[in-house]
Parts: C-alpha cells; sequence; structure tokens
C-alpha cells in the first residue's frame, strides 16, 4: 500500500496541460527553413543526398511529404541553406501546401498550412473516432498515434479517439506506404465507415510512399479513388504534430482549449 | 567439422572458402551442426551465376563461433525438408521456397510466408486455413486489421469452448519488399541506411545498428571505441523504452491502470531523453557509417545520467507495485506456458527464450561493439510464463540502466571517428553476417557481396521470425481471453516479419 502511493507520489502529473503552447525541444526535426540565396551555384548536394527525393533544386524546394527528417541534406550542405528547425507543426490539409521552398516562413505555415473544416464540428459536435489502419508501415507512427492516448499527451480530451470498429469511426487515419497485401483491407475499411468520412494520412509513407516508394510491392491505388484530407507528415510523426493537426483541423483548440 | 565454414559474429569471410556440398552432405551436416547443440540463425538463399545457393547459417553460442554450410540448386529442384529434424527451420524452409521456389520435400506444413495470403488476391494459391473439425469446435477469426492502433496479421483460433487448441497465425499485410529494396538501393548507402532503420520502427538502433556492423566489416572501417560505446548506451536506452512500454502495455491489459500509467510516462521519459540527444524518439539519424552523428557531450550524459537514475528508481517501485499484486498475479501467472523443450525446439530468442529458462544473448554470446569491452550477465527466469516474460523485462531494465550509468561513466574522452559518408568499396565476394541483440531478442543480417564488390544479397532476421511460433505455442490450452496478455508478453514485430 505505501509502495503504491510512493509510486503515485513519484508519478505526478505527466500530462502536457497546454498542448497548443507545448513545443518539441531541439534537436528535433521539423519544419525545415530553406534559403536558396545560400546555394553554391550547380550544388545538388542536397538533391543527391536526400533518401526519398523529396528535395528538389532551382527552385531549392522540401516536399514534407516524402521527407523522413532524417537531416542528411543538412548534413551535406556546404552553405547552411538546407535548416532543420524543432518546430512541430507540420500538418496540411493540401497536398501541394507541403511542397515548401526559400519563400516559406514558420509562422505563416502553421497559421495557414491546415484550413479548418467547420462542417466537421457541426456533424460530430465535440467528438471525433477513428479508426486507424497501418498499411505496410515500420510501426513508428503507429507507435506515436498510440501515444498520442497516453498519459502525457491524452488526446482524447479533445474528443478525438481510435475505436475498434470502422463501423463507430468519422474518420480514417492511414499510416504506411500502401502494401499490396493489405490494399484490400484497407478498402473494405474505408467502405464499412459511414459517410460523411475523413481521410487523415499520417507519416511520409502514407502521404508519399516514403522510403519504399520504389517498392512493387506496394498497391496505392487506393489513393487514386479517396482523397485525402489532412495530411500529417513525420518519419514518424510526433504526438504533439498529430494532436496539432487533428485539432486545427476540426476548429478545436487554440484559445479556447 | 570442415565441411563448413567457420566465422565470428561481423567477420567478413571469401565465399571462395565456403564448400558447396551436395544436398545430402548439406542436409547430414546441418543435422549433425545442429545435434551439437548448434542453433539455426539464418537460412536463406543468394541467387549466383551457377543458380541458387543455399546457406544456412548455425551459431555455437558456447565457444561464440558461427558457422555456415552451403548447396546449390538449379531453378526448380527439390530437397529433403529438414524441418522434421529440426522444428527451428519451419519457417526458414517456408521463406526460402517462397522466395526461390527450391521446394523442401516431406515438409510439415508448406504454406506460404508473406505471399498468395488468402484474401488479399495476390499471386500464389489462396491458401486455407489448419482446420479443426468436431462438433464443439468454433474458430475465431481476427485480422488482418486489429482493434487497436498497431499493425496487421491475421490470427485464426481454433477453440474448443473458451479454450483454444490451436492459433494460427498468418503474417505478410506489411510485406513491402525491402531486401529487394537494399539491392535496388545498392549504390546509395545513405539511403540503405535510412531502410534499415525502418526495417523495425521500435528496433531503430537495432537494426541500423546491425546494418552499419555488417557494412562497416565490409568496408574495413575502423570505429573508435567511442563511437562503440555510444551505440551501446543507444541500443540500452532502445532496450529500457521498449520494456517500459510494454510492461505498461501488461498492466493496461489486465486493467491495472496504475502500472499502465506509470510506466507509460516512464517510457516516455526515456525516449525523450533518446529524443534529446539525437533528435528522433526512436533513435533514427543517430547511427553513422563508421560512428554515431551525435555526440554524447558532458551536458548529456548529464541529462541522460539523471533521467536514467530517476527512471530506474521508479521503474523498481513500479515494479514491485506491479508483481505484488494479487489481481495482476492471478492473470500472469501460469498463463502462456512456452516450456523449455519447446523453447529450445523452436528456437526462441531474446527476453521471450530467457523467461523459458534458455540463456540466450548475443551480447554475451557473441559480443560485438561496445559489447567486447564488458562483461554482459545473461539473465533467466524458468517459468516461462506471462509473468516470467513480463519480470525478465523489469529484470532487464535495470541491468540496462546499470550498464548506462556505467557506460556513461567509461566513456573514452577522444572525440568520435569522423563518420563516413560512404563504405566503399566493398570486400568482394565476401560474406558476413551481423549478429545484435535487440529489445527483441537476435536481430541476424547477412550481406553477400558479389565480384565487384556491389551487394548481391542483404537478408534480414528479425528476431520475431522465431518468436511468432512461441506465442502460438503459448496460447494452446488457455482461455481465448488470455490471449492479449500472451501477446503483449511477446510483443512481436509483424514489420519485422514481413521485411
Amino acid at each position: 500500500m505505501f509502495e503504491l502511493i510512493k509510486l503515485r507520489k513519484r508519478h505526478g502529473r505527466p500530462v502536457i496541460s497546454d498542448i497548443f503552447r507545448a513545443a518539441v525541444p531541439p534537436p528535433f526535426r521539423g519544419l525545415p527553413r530553406l534559403e536558396e540565396a545560400l546555394c553554391p551555384e550547380g550544388c545538388e548536394a542536397c538533391v543527391r543526398a536526400c533518401p526519398t527525393g523529396a528535395v528538389g533544386s532551382r527552385p531549392l524546394r522540401l516536399d514534407l511529404g516524402a521527407c523522413v527528417f532524417c537531416g542528411d541534406c543538412e548534413a551535406v550542405c556546404p552553405a547552411g541553406a538546407i535548416r532543420f528547425g524543432s518546430d512541430h507543426r507540420l500538418g496540411a490539409t493540401r497536398r501541394e501546401t507541403l511542397v515548401v521552398d526559400s519563400s516559406m516562413s514558420a509562422a505563416a505555415y502553421a497559421e495557414t498550412a491546415i484550413a479548418t473544416r467547420r462542417e466537421i464540428h457541426r456533424l460530430f459536435g465535440r467528438s471525433l473516432k477513428l479508426r486507424q489502419v497501418s498499411a505496410g508501415g515500420c510501426n513508428g507512427c503507429e507507435m506515436e498515434l498510440a501515444a498520442c492516448n497516453n498519459v502525457n499527451f491524452d488526446m482524447s480530451r479533445f474528443g478525438v479517439d481510435f475505436v475498434a470498429s470502422p463501423r463507430h469511426a468519422d474518420g480514417l487515419v492511414l499510416t504506411g506506404p500502401i502494401s499490396r497485401n493489405m490494399a484490400p483491407a484497407l478498402r473494405d475499411a474505408h467502405l464499412s465507415l459511414a459517410e460523411p468520412k475523413v481521410v487523415i494520412a499520417v507519416g511520409a509513407c502514407a502521404i508519399s510512399g516514403g522510403l519504399f516508394a520504389e517498392s512493387p510491392e506496394l498497391d496505392r491505388s487506393f489513393l487514386d479513388d479517396v482523397p485525402i484530407d489532412l495530411f500529417v507528415p513525420g518519419c514518424p510523426s510526433h504526438p504533439l504534430t498529430v494532436i496539432r493537426a487533428i485539432c486545427q483541423f476540426i476548429g478545436r483548440g487554440g484559445k479556447r482549449a | 567439422m570442415t565441411n563448413g565454414l567457420e566465422f565470428k559474429n561481423l567477420q567478413a569471410v571469401p565465399l571462395a572458402g565456403m564448400p558447396s556440398l551436395s544436398p545430402d552432405d548439406f542436409r547430414n551436416s546441418v543435422i549433425s551442426a545442429a545435434g551439437d547443440g548448434r542453433r539455426p540463425v539464418l537460412y536463406f538463399g543468394d541467387r549466383e551465376h551457377r543458380g541458387i545457393r543455399l546457406i544456412a547459417v548455425l551459431a555455437d553460442d558456447e565457444h561464440s563461433r558461427l558457422q555456415a554450410f552451403s548447396t546449390v540448386f538449379s531453378e526448380g529442384e527439390s530437397y529433403d525438408s529438414l524441418t522434421p529434424d529440426i522444428p527451428a527451420l519451419h519457417l526458414f524452409e517456408r521463406e526460402f521456397f517462397e522466395e526461390y521456389g527450391i521446394e523442401p520435400k516431406g515438409h510439415p506444413w508448406l504454406k506460404p510466408v508473406r505471399r498468395g495470403i488468402a484474401g488479399t488476391g495476390g499471386p500464389g494459391p489462396n491458401y486455407g486455413f489448419f482446420r479443426l473439425n468436431g462438433e464443439d469446435v468454433h474458430e475465431v477469426g481476427v485480422g488482418p486489421i486489429h482493434a487497436g492502433v498497431i499493425e496487421p496479421g491475421h490470427f485464426r483460433f481454433s477453440c474448443l469452448g473458451e479454450d483454444v487448441h490451436h492459433l494460427e497465425i498468418q503474417l505478410g499485410f506489411q510485406h513491402r519488399g525491402l531486401e529487394n529494396l537494399f539491392l535496388r538501393h545498392r549504390d546509395r548507402p545513405g539511403v540503405l541506411l535510412r531502410l534499415s532503420e525502418s526495417i523495425a520502427g521500435d528496433s531503430v538502433i537495432g537494426h541500423a545498428g546491425a546494418f552499419v556492423g555488417a557494412m562497416e566489416s565490409l568496408g574495413g572501417i575502423a570505429v573508435s571505441r567511442r563511437a562503440l560505446v555510444s551505440r551501446v548506451i543507444a541500443q540500452e536506452l532502445e532496450r529500457i523504452g521498449v520494456h517500459l512500454g510494454d510492461l505498461s502495455a501488461l498492466a493496461g491489459d489486465v486493467a491495472y491502470l496504475t502500472g499502465s500509467a506509470a510506466f507509460g510516462a516512464l517510457r516516455t521519459r526515456i525516449i525523450n531523453a533518446t529524443l534529446g540527444w539525437c533528435g528522433s524518439r526512436f533513435g533514427r539519424g543517430l547511427l553513422a557509417f563508421g560512428g554515431v552523428r551525435s555526440e554524447l557531450t558532458p551536458g548529456l550524459r548529464e541529462q541522460i545520467r539523471t533521467i536514467i537514475a530517476e527512471c530506474g528508481e521508479s521503474a523498481r517501485l513500479g515494479a514491485d507495485v506491479l508483481f505484488g499484486s494479487s489481481s495482476v498475479l492471478a492473470r500472469f501467472e501460469k498463463t502462456g506456458i512456452v516450456y523449455p523443450e519447446t523453447a529450445l525446439r523452436i528456437g526462441l530468442v531474446g527476453p521471450a527464450a530467457r523467461a523459458s529458462g534458455i540463456a540466450r544473448d548475443v551480447r554475451a554470446d557473441h559480443p560485438y561493439g561496445g559489447y567486447v569491452y564488458f562483461p554482459v550477465h545473461k539473465m533467466t527466469l524458468d517459468a516461462g510464463d506471462v509473468f516470467a516474460r513480463a519480470f525478465i523485462r523489469s529484470v532487464e531494465i535495470a541491468q540496462s540502466a546499470r550498464m548506462i550509468c556505467e557506460q556513461l561513466e567509461a566513456l573514452p574522452d577522444p572525440g568520435l571517428a569522423v563518420p563516413m559518408s560512404a563504405p566503399s568499396p566493398l570486400a568482394a565476394g565476401t560474406l558476413v553476417v551481423s549478429l545484435a541483440e535487440g529489445w527483441r531478442g537476435e536481430i541476424a543480417h547477412a550481406a553477400v557481396t558479389d565480384t565487384e564488390g556491389r551487394l548481391r544479397r542483404y537478408k534480414i532476421k528479425d528476431p520475431s521470425f522465431h518468436n511468432w511460433f512461441g506465442l502460438a505455442m503459448a496460447v494452446r490450452k488457455n482461455g481465448i481471453s488470455d490471449f492479449p496478455v500472451c501477446n503483449k508478453s511477446f510483443n512481436l514485430s509483424y514489420c519485422g516479419f514481413d521485411l
């Protein structure tokens, strides 16, 4: 009994009380800052170093949807033209927004990349139930999604929860590059969600195929038929990135949370 | 034994030194080596100009030696299965058949590993599941999509009443063609390093460590002692983090929420310490060819030491509370037993083996990297039940915490070896086997280079490849409602198995 009380006392209150002001400390690699003006003439070191083809030159750009945040481009750049910051606010509602260049400012990205969908609140009230489907990933994003509801991050305080059945869900959270062997099950799960529904892609694999994009063992045709409503970059996506993106998307949080 | 090739963990050996045995000699040699107490570590094909070479690697744990035997087949040939003599090879033989079409005749159950799974519409025969017939028999099918936020796989329980008579586990849903991607990108070692970090996202240091070890061995790259010790610290942080998460999940599965919350919060602190070191909670981007990318500065060392001291004490207290609770013990004890004889026959590895009394630990048996500088004691328990697999985790957390503190103290001073961008050229016509003790058990990678020093075959084995069958054995004769704790007590990887 005393041991239990001691444990409870040591446990303290680990919850992050203000999720929207919480920041991930450096050296976390979050939103990068690009400065093409610094690029040496004809240098393409970053483009060659990128394992997923996320970096492009002329103009210098980085696709957050393909980026695995390994920092290899930053490491090879002789001029410091690509620098990863620790800003975790990476989510976006349009695929094109994820491709950032020298003109992007971190503050503007965090403010504008996600367009709130007001009708979600109108339709589902203060609750958004999600069915997660893991389709060929490495379990990194799944672990971070599971962590979203642990004692530190406690996403369910915003009414956002993962549920066991697609029949109970308002949205599908996709992780992984969609292996051929998971393609039919993914389609079935999506069909089992009642309309209206949203689809959220979490992690570089789900958004672009990530490191596995070139594998013949994938079947990403699901995405030809089903539009993605929210993109959450990362490899894996940090829980704060996920929670922040979803809350902004459904219009929860900010000042009122 | 002269018809095999003998070498050590991480020792690059010329392929020319490996005799090609006749299929019969190969079979007899492997069976006789296994009879001498050597255990199968790898068993894989390598397409070469003469045909398909089958390489079996066995480990002599007592003498820290590995032994490889090989035989060459032409397309479409078959051979007498070794599984009836060495049950631990059952999955390896199925994998080899699936990849190369060389049939092991007399294999007791030659079903798909990753391809041609029922319901996926993939190529190959749509495999029907094992059926138990009888009036009182019923089946419970689960997956591929599971109830929680976890990876996909299909479990089919054949039950008599509440009791599980047999559990068939069909995986392969996560298959993303990893081994072939290693060949596709073989000219870009940087990409391979990132791929190796994504073999299993919970074993980033384990798998990437095995990979850089293999490449450094093939490329003849010397790694400073400081870098090797840093990798040990990273590996032990990974082990503590996952073990804490597992204890949290096990407590949660028996609705013991205090334990679930306490261990969950501790896990967060540990993986955040890894983030503070390298920028990723899972250690991504930390390892580099020839060293580590992030220096353990004096400030970081102090930070990690403090976190380890505090979390170690809390974990000890948490374990006292968790394992002192009669309601927890009632669910853990005598549940999901794997007896030592079974564990040996099916070749269990890692904590699951050690919880069944099998003293197996690559860090001690085949020391590598920084583990050569200090002894690692193998810790075992005898019960083989969920309790033992849970309790061994708390024992290993304490062991790893001690190891980290000692190694932080002993960290040699001179700076890190400058990490190299590419270990090239690699030794030509060479085989290297890289074993590492991930938190889940023995990770084995094998790299084979061609005559120009390029990768011709990269074989990956996650410990889950041995241990999934252990889970199937554990749940037999248990109530189906005990499956979740049995499953969690192993916490096996789907993606590491599916590749």
